[in-house]
């Protein structure tokens, strides 16, 4: 199978590590990952901050990257539902606005085939034991866009409940917005700021030494949030604990 | 132009994306809903009714037809009341057990004067189980919209199990859309308190029900 | 814009300068903490209870799908079933008026009052008759209105601004209505009993006890509608107090102010929408009271019934492909409940009687994107999606949001007035189109994207932990990430180098 790492623009920039994780959990579950170097961006957050006719080069240009892949993974779920969810919705305003179909289908081939990691280990590949050893009293936070976008489900609590050593504790409000919302978190950024607080103290109610989500751009949030607030808990990817083992284990 | 040209050329203008063909109303709702929810026998939708009245604070009675005079003159003395209003059509033979004063809704009684009564007592059109509602229509056992709302305490009866339905779609369907109708779950309650619900503003705020059978 | 709009009990035009922009607003309500407290107490409540109440029917999704559709198929042919209430409202007896605005509503209503002699009317709740402002329009005629459900006496005792659609004084606690009862009910009638305490039981019984007189003497009663039937010229009021039914059956004259999107084509729809909609707003099986009439009954409330359809802005929303299903809103406000932003801010700072997500996409529709308020009410949500999967008719606000974000940053044909318009970008987005412009060059260039990438981890030892102008709008709150001493295409191509996918 011919699998393409999408890492996003923020992972490649900001968060190599999540990466590398990616890189060497798949690698250890037996896929061949290949890394387009002329990858870039989505172009979610032009999309979602108004600017679609911008957004719109980028999804060409993500196609053109893709679309010769047998299946597209990303450690994002933001990024996942936007190419699902949304690279169609681009397609068809496009259309609406009497640009006929050339969009629409160019986009069409990585849409099916787009995946958001926990989605991918569980569907594609059938495993939900990753042989991943991680001794840390973790909880959950699952994003918005895994959450009711790609409706993940249970599909990373079932990963990490299979992770050897790993204590999971149910976060209360999980399923609440953790506040960060793309150019919201700077546009409405008092609401946003209280959002993160109010997660961050949930997820010290716990008890829990990590804070584990499926985006890096929520828990950039959420962790920058946590050093502020002066907590002991850090943020960690899960695509990092997945990729822990007893020979190499992730801090 | 009027207002009513000017609003229904706007709308027209704005439709102009609708093609001319668009699916019929008949296809265009899927009703792929359920008609009721679970399979229910008639004893078992009397229960559920019973249940959900509960649940909102109706207060609900049984009894057999041959009882109901007995327990309606009960439930007038154990309450106190002085006085009952009763719809013109109300079965005469409901109230053969007790002395409480009658007092009949005429058209141009006042609701001042109708606030001064104790008591009401109403038949119903239909009873719905799964949400413990009663419907009145109007009809000559249930009287004008207003007696039923001004008065605190409403006795209404219901037999069963003929008069229940289980469900709304049931109960829409045996229904005449051109009466009046008011459905009724419970006594007055208000969520505006903090969201939680609290019973008791300006509808009756005892409702007793009297479940008949026979 | 040329409509002008005539505000809202106590409040100022959306352009005025009191209405601040939503994230303005915002920044003061977050730092109220009774506030916050009320609202997450209240909002936390009611959440739990819609889940159970939505749970019990197995069916759900199937219902939503199909009110949905319902809906979508009206306002697809808005036209002819107006046309069908209209005729079915005046053979039961009713008049129907047209209201193109809240001005022409304002008068028509108080035109009617005036013809019966009467110098006051019972209200009951309804969002149409607050969004136009009739109170104060009255008020200007010598007509007082006296608000009957409890959360809208609490706030017109109170003097203040509703804040959410199903409970407008969702914002007060119960020591703050025992407050409000005792010091200003004597100015409106009855005053509030001796030794008023906070016990909501009792607050509701001095709510019976000022209000009864009033609709005792009551002979003008001015109502919304849930929902008005086309194929048989029926008025839904759904309700829990007892309130509506008073106002509907005790006057002589009832008068019903409806906008155009209330309409459902026939009376077998009606099972739908009372299933969704009681079990969205109050959590409830069912609420304790609705009302249905079809024009006049003899002898049996009011003897005449006076229908006031209107617009006001519904034909502008319902002109924009994306944006009309904003109108398939029932009012439940299953979106405001379930809203973490909702939940902070309240509903004052939405600046319109719709708060909340669907006032977000609602209020810029309705009125423009001119002012500033409307213009940054688009913004007001993080795009979390929890407002789209609680919906009863399904509407995707999150797309909406989107949508009304491109109208305010790119401009482009709207329909105003019922005229077709196009829209110049707003202004004061400039820096933000041109960052995005540059960022979108650089973002399918990625030869740029990686030599931007290389030089911030080059320099990270001198990046600050504040940022200076608009960064600070991270950084006062929260941390930085630190930048990584290379990105991962860096090792990607130190490790795994000469694979194919290389630029």
């Amino acid at each position: 199978m011919r699998v393409a790492l999408f890492l996003t623009c923020v992972n490649d920039t900001l968060y190599p590590d999540t990466g590398r994780a990616v890189v060497k959990l798949l690698t250890r579950l037996g896929v061949e990952v290949d890394f387009p170097m002329a990858q870039t961006c989505c172009g979610q957050a032009h999309y979602n901050t108004g600017y679609r006719h911008e957004a719109e080069p980028m999804a060409r240009h993500f196609s053109d990257v893709f679309r010769g892949y047998e299946a597209i993974v990303t450690p994002s779920g933001s990024c996942a539902a936007m190419v699902r969810e949304l690279y169609p919705r681009l397609g068809a305003r496009a259309r609406a606005e009497g640009r006929g179909n050339t969009l629409e289908r160019m986009l069409a081939p990585v849409v099916p085939k787009t995946y958001e990691l926990t989605e991918f280990l569980v569907d594609v590949l059938g495993v939900t034991d990753v042989g991943a050893y991680y001794p840390h009293r973790v909880t959950y936070h699952p994003t918005c866009h895994g959450l009711r976008s790609l409706g993940l489900g249970d599909r990373p609590r079932r990963l990490l409940r299979a992770v050897k050593g790993l204590e999971l504790v149910e976060l209360p409000g999980a399923e609440e917005c953790c506040g960060f919302g793309g150019t919201f978190a700077v546009k409405n950024s008092d609401v946003s700021a209280a959002m993160g607080v109010d997660k961050v103290r949930n997820a010290e109610s716990t008890g829990a030494q990590v804070l584990c989500a499926g985006d890096n751009s929520c828990l950039m949030h959420i962790g920058g949030t946590m050093t502020r607030l002066g907590t002991g808990m850090r943020p960690v990817h899960i695509a990092r604990i997945l990729a822990s083992t007893e020979e190499e284990p992730a801090v | 132009m009027s207002s009513r040209e000017r609003i229904l050329g706007r709308v027209r203008r704005a439709l102009a994306d609708v093609p001319q063909d668009d699916t019929p109303y008949a296809q265009a709702v899927c009703r792929d809903y359920l008609r009721q929810h679970g399979d229910h026998g008639a004893e078992e939708t009397v229960d559920l009714l019973a249940e959900n009245l509960v649940d909102y604070r109706a207060v609900v009675h049984r009894c057999a037809a041959g009882e109901l005079p007995g327990l309606i003159a009960h439930l007038l003395g154990e309450r106190g009341s002085q006085s009952v209003l009763v719809p013109p059509g109300l079965d005469e033979s409901w109230l053969a057990d007790t002395d409480v004063k009658r007092v009949a809704d005429l058209p141009d009684s006042t609701p001042h004067e109708l606030d001064r009564i104790d008591s009401v007592i109403t038949g119903c059109a239909l009873a719905v189980a799964e949400t413990g509602t009663l419907v009145l229509d109007g009809s000559p056992d249930q009287g004008r919209r207003r007696i039923s709302l001004i008065p605190d305490h409403h006795i209404c009866v219901v037999r069963v199990p003929e008069q229940v339905v289980s469900s709304i779609p049931q109960a829409l369907e045996r229904l005449a859309p051109g009466r009046p109708l008011t459905w009724i779950s419970g006594p007055s309650a208000t969520s505006d308190i903090e969201l939680d619900r609290v019973e008791g503003v300006h509808g009756p705020r005892t409702l007793e029900v009297v479940l008949v059978s026979g | 814009m040329s409509a002008t709009y005539l505000g809202m009990p106590g409040f100022p035009p959306p352009s005025h300068p009191a209405f601040p922009s939503f994230p303005q607003a915002a920044r003061e309500a977050v730092r109220d903490e009774t506030l916050r407290g009320n609202l997450r107490h209240a909002t936390h409540t009611i959440r739990a209870k819609r889940a159970g109440a939505v749970a019990e029917l197995a069916d759900w999704a199937a219902l939503r799908e199909a009110g949905k559709q319902i809906k979508d198929h009206t306002l697809r042919h808005l036209d002819r079933y107006l046309e069908q209430v209209e005729e079915a409202v005046t053979a039961a007896g009713g008049t129907v008026h047209w209201a193109v605005d809240a001005q022409e509503a304002n008068r028509i209503v108080a035109g009617l009052v005036r013809a019966t002699g009467e110098t006051e009317v019972v209200k009951v709740k309804s969002m149409a008759t607050q969004e136009i402002g009739l109170n104060e329009a009255l008020e200007a005629e010598g007509i007082r209105a006296y608000e009957t459900d409890l959360a809208e006496l609490i706030v017109q005792l109170g003097k203040d601004r509703p804040s959410h659609i199903l409970v407008p004084a969702i914002h007060r606690n119960r020591g703050e209505i025992r407050d409000i009862f005792r010091s200003q009910m004597s100015a409106w009638g009855r005053p509030a009993p001796e030794g008023l305490t906070d016990a909501p039981a009792e607050l509701a019984e001095a709510a019976r006890l000022h209000l009864r007189e009033k609709f005792l003497r009551a002979r003008v009663g001015v109502s919304g509608a849930n929902f008005v039937v086309a194929e048989t010229g029926t008025l839904v009021v759904v309700e829990s107090e007892g309130n509506g039914r008073m106002c509907l059956t005790l006057p002589e004259t009832l008068i019903s102010v409806v906008g155009i999107e209330k309409v459902v084509p026939t009376w077998r729809d009606l099972e739908v929408f009372l299933q969704t909609l009681p079990r969205s707003s109050t959590a409830e099986r069912m609420n304790p009271y609705t009302s249905m009439w079809t024009g006049t009954a003899d002898e049996d409330g009011p003897s005449t019934f006076h229908l006031v359809l209107l617009d006001n802005g519904r034909t502008d929303t319902l002109a924009d492909e994306v944006g009309r299903q904003a109108l398939r809103c029932i009012r439940c406000s299953a979106c405001l409940n379930v809203c973490p932003v909702y939940e902070r801010v309240g509903g004052h700072a939405y600046g319109s009687v719709y708060p909340g997500p669907i006032g977000a996409i609602l209020s810029p529709q309705l009125r423009g994107t001119a002012s500033e308020i409307d213009a940054s009410l688009p913004y007001a949500s993080s795009l979390c999606g929890a407002c789209y999967e609680v919906c009863p008719v399904a509407i995707d606000i999150p797309e909406v949001l989107v949508h009304l974000r491109e109208r305010v940053v790119q401009g482009g044909p709207v329909t105003r007035g019922g005229n077709r318009v196009v829209l110049q970008p707003a202004k004061g987005h400039a820096a933000e189109r041109a960052a995005m412009r540059v960022a979108r060059w650089a973002l399918t260039h990625p030869g740029v994207l990686r030599g931007g990438q290389r030089l911030a981890s080059r320099t990270r030892r001198f990046h600050p932990r504040s940022l200076p102008g608009p960064g600070r709008a991270w950084t006062g709150t929260r941390d930085l990430p630190a930048v990584p001493a290379e990105p991962f295409r860096d090792w990607w191509q130190r490790t795994h180098g000469d694979g194919e996918g290389s630029e």
